[in-house]
């Protein structure tokens, strides 16, 4: 380590409802549009209980499966696909997202989405994959699925839903979500 | 049974000094982390695609008044007027340039706008306590707003949490996402508070608190707080205090 010290993270706390969501954060393409598919589930603790002071982001390719370089998130035109949205979860811990389905980064891999999990009582933000579930053989020959256990490599796949996908975050308990830490030493 | 401040301040007493320079997920001082906090550590692995970069924010997500937080209404809100500004850095120590910086907190009174705030001390009418802003070039930021008060929370008995700024950061590769707290220089609650002290490494926990800083201080106008991040992201260590 030869850069500067980390600065540490702190629970979001219950008092950010007013300040982190914002109208459109969860509606990356409007329903309507060709292509729209919804991404929702659930953030539940571990007691199976919904978690109603979460905030979910996701992070993703187009459908070109390249990284977006689109601004306008915070106030979205309508048109332009930013690949990054916010939603707060409801009082039963549901959130939802509308959004395009993510194309793998490379020919032949898996796709998914990045997704990032802040709560209070979660003392520091969680980083996970979201995993499409519709080429089995992409999602076979994928490394960071192939490394994990057969009893929790599927809490990173997510169902097949209503008008898209399905997905819990499990922050504890027997189908806990695989979190992830993404190792040093690349460039970004 | 409600757990009393010394009984918190005991459990806080036998975790502290422990290595990891983020707060420990398993943190039991901190009661509503109990449910919410992962069993298994964190799986380590190789980015890729998405998560070797970070969405984008322009002038058109934000305006240059959103960081000011204290011209948001008719009127000026009350308290002690202050800059809080400082430079994101990434773990290499290079400017983390033109990204979101978002901020949030009490008022002077350490009361939050939010409804489920019911602590009995005054809402400002003139105060919302939210900012945003983008860095510049060399990864600087800058709020003008009011210094927030403490403010109770019913993690125990007479809990007080130390005056603080919510933030919120992006930098260049998704593990850069940062949600954090900033204190300010000497609150006697500090050792009190399980929040800050679920950073047990003492060096850690000193860089979530700003310095006072002479040079950001305005004649006849308002105090100054330069605070500097370091999104490190990608951390050398794996989870700590997960339970097991
Ligand atoms: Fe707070």
């Amino acid at each position: 380590m030869s850069g500067p010290e980390g600065t540490p993270g702190q629970t979001v706390g219950p008092f950010f409802g007013y300040a982190l969501p914002y109208p459109g954060g969860d509606t990356l393409v409007p329903p309507g549009r060709d292509g729209a598919i919804r991404l929702a589930g659930r953030v539940v603790d571990g007691a199976g209980a919904g978690v109603p002071d979460a905030l979910v982001e996701v992070w993703q390719a187009g459908p070109t499966g390249a990284v977006v370089r689109e601004p306008g998130s915070l106030r979205r035109d309508g048109w332009s696909f930013t690949g990054w949205g916010r939603a707060a979860t409801d009082p039963t811990g549901a959130y939802s997202f509308t959004t395009l389905r993510p194309a793998p980064a490379v020919a032949g891999g898996p796709a998914w989405f990045a997704v990032a999990v802040v709560a209070r009582g979660l003392l520091d933000r969680l980083l996970t994959r979201v995993y499409l579930p519709d080429d089995p053989d992409a999602l076979a020959g994928d490394r960071l699925l192939s490394s994990l256990p057969d009893g929790r490599r599927s809490t990173l796949i997510a169902r097949p839903g209503p008008d898209g996908y399905r997905f819990d975050v499990v922050l504890q308990g027997d189908r806990e979500t695989v979190f992830l830490q993404h190792r040093p030493g690349h460039p970004g | 049974m409600i757990p009393t401040q010394r009984e918190i301040s005991d459990e806080i007493a036998s975790l502290d000094g422990a290595a990891g320079a983020q707060p420990r997920l398993d943190y039991p001082p901190y009661r509503s982390s109990a449910l919410r906090h992962p069993r298994h550590p964190a799986v380590v692995l190789d980015p890729e695609g998405v998560e070797l970069a970070s969405p984008v924010f322009g002038p058109r997500d934000v305006g240059e008044l959103d960081a000011d937080l204290t011209i948001q209404h008719r009127g000026e809100p009350l308290g002690e007027r202050m800059i809080v500004t400082g430079r994101v850095l990434d773990g290499r120590g290079r400017a983390v340039a033109g990204q979101l910086v978002e901020v949030w907190q009490a008022n002077a009174a350490g009361r939050y706008i939010h409804q489920r705030d019911q602590h009995p001390a005054p809402l400002d009418p003139n105060f919302t306590g939210t900012g945003r802003c983008l860095t510049g070039p060399d990864g600087s930021y800058r709020f003008v707003t009011v210094k927030p008060g403490p403010y109770p929370w019913r993690n125990h008995r007479n809990a007080w949490r130390p005056a603080h700024i919510h933030f919120s950061l992006f930098g260049t590769a998704f593990a850069q996402r940062l949600v954090t707290q900033m204190y300010f220089p000497g609150d006697p609650l500090f050792p009190l508070d399980p929040i800050l002290q679920s950073v047990t490494d003492p060096a850690a926990r000193a860089r979530l608190i700003a310095a006072y800083d002479h040079d950001v201080t305005q004649e006849e106008w308002c105090t100054g707080y330069r605070w500097d991040i370091v999104l490190s992201g990608p951390a050398p260590t794996v989870f700590e205090g997960t339970g097991r």
